[in-house]
């Protein structure tokens, strides 16, 4: 199915989840956090929330900022 | 080794605590990461610095390599603040603060709502709708404000834990464009002050200090300095000296001169 991750197309299995896809972008490591659909997803969510075709996912890390 | 580099005496103490929601914070100098060169940059800096607090953006995974930055953070020992830079109503900022939350486990949140790019001005009316559903929300809210007593008694009253009015627009080391209303500010706050912006050289640094403020967030002035970690102890020890100045209560400017030598006893030449 077609997702969007971080305004890239991307194809991911069916059902595939957010845990499965935040750490395959970011290796899991700390610092980031993940939008699905508009809504922030708490990291302990991530495992039980599945995916749809045209979820739009959003994924942010900390960067040097003032 | 500079003069600079010397040890100082501690900002804060017992006798002089920083407090920011309940949290002493050793240093009264807040230091913004943004603008630096590289992540060596920043960690010399926040070392020369003294900082306790340094703020982070949240941006999009892979947009930089940035691996190491809350590593350098936690080597130092400082807290983390992160910003909602870039976001321009209340609900951009009220996502990104809760994604901060998320991914930094803090829920302190400096918060920005700015109007357009040309100015970065804050936009008042997304600001205090932001900080209202923010503090609501169990947020610890640092909003960056206009230089304006009335938005920041708003603010305050809204239950932000500091108010932060800016100098100048940011990025422009216009020093304070506006002094008298940095003061009023300062003069009715039940929360602390924190100058936030515009800051571009040590006296800045030092006389938003002497006006009263409890602290100074700054980031370009360091960081774009063309020697940022000497630029960082020269407003390390600004904001020491301008606090103690504040402290120690500055002598009233007078219209004519007064002697300080005495008047009695000249000898008669």
């Amino acid at each position: 199915m077609n997702v969007t991750v971080n305004g890239q197309p991307r194809d991911v299995a069916t059902g595939t989840t957010l845990q499965v896809l935040v750490s395959g972008e970011t290796g899991g490591g700390r610092g980031g956090a993940a939008a699905l659909d508009g809504d922030v997803v708490p990291r302990s969510q991530w495992p039980d929330t599945a995916l749809r075709d045209g979820s739009v996912v959003e994924i942010v890390t900390a960067v040097q900022g003032g | 080794m500079t003069a600079l580099d010397e040890p100082v005496d501690a900002p804060t103490g017992p006798a002089d605590p920083f407090v920011v929601a309940g949290v002493p914070l050793a240093s009264r100098l807040l230091l913004g990461t943004g603008g630096a060169a590289s992540m060596a940059v920043v960690e010399e800096t926040i070392a020369s610095s003294g900082t306790a607090l340094c703020t982070v953006s949240m941006r999009r995974h892979g947009v930089a390599a940035q691996g190491s930055l809350l590593d350098v953070l936690d080597r130092h020992g400082v807290r983390i603040l992160p910003n909602t830079a870039g976001c321009r109503t209340a609900r951009e900022a009220m996502l990104t603060a809760e994604l901060a939350r998320e991914a930094l486990e803090t829920n302190w949140v400096k918060l920005e709502v700015v109007a357009d790019e040309f100015t970065l001005l804050p936009d008042p009316i997304e600001l205090l709708d932001a900080a209202e559903q923010l503090v609501a929300r169990g947020f610890v809210v640092l909003p960056y404000t206009n230089d304006d007593p009335i938005l920041a008694r708003r603010l305050q009253q809204a239950g932000c834990a500091a108010v932060m009015p800016l100098g100048a627009p940011i990025g422009t080391g216009l020093g304070l464009t506006n002094p008298h209303n940095i003061e009023l500010i300062v003069s009715e706050a039940t929360v602390p002050v924190i100058l936030d912006a515009g800051i571009g050289t040590a006296s800045d640094a030092a006389l938003a200090m002497e006006l009263g403020c409890d602290a100074v967030l700054l980031a370009s002035a360091v960081t774009r300095a063309q020697d940022p970690a000497l630029m960082a102890a020269a407003m390390r020890h600004a904001v020491l000296a301008g606090r103690a100045a504040r402290r120690a209560g500055r002598i009233p400017k007078r219209r004519h001169a007064q002697a300080s030598s005495p008047v009695q006893g000249m000898a008669v030449l």
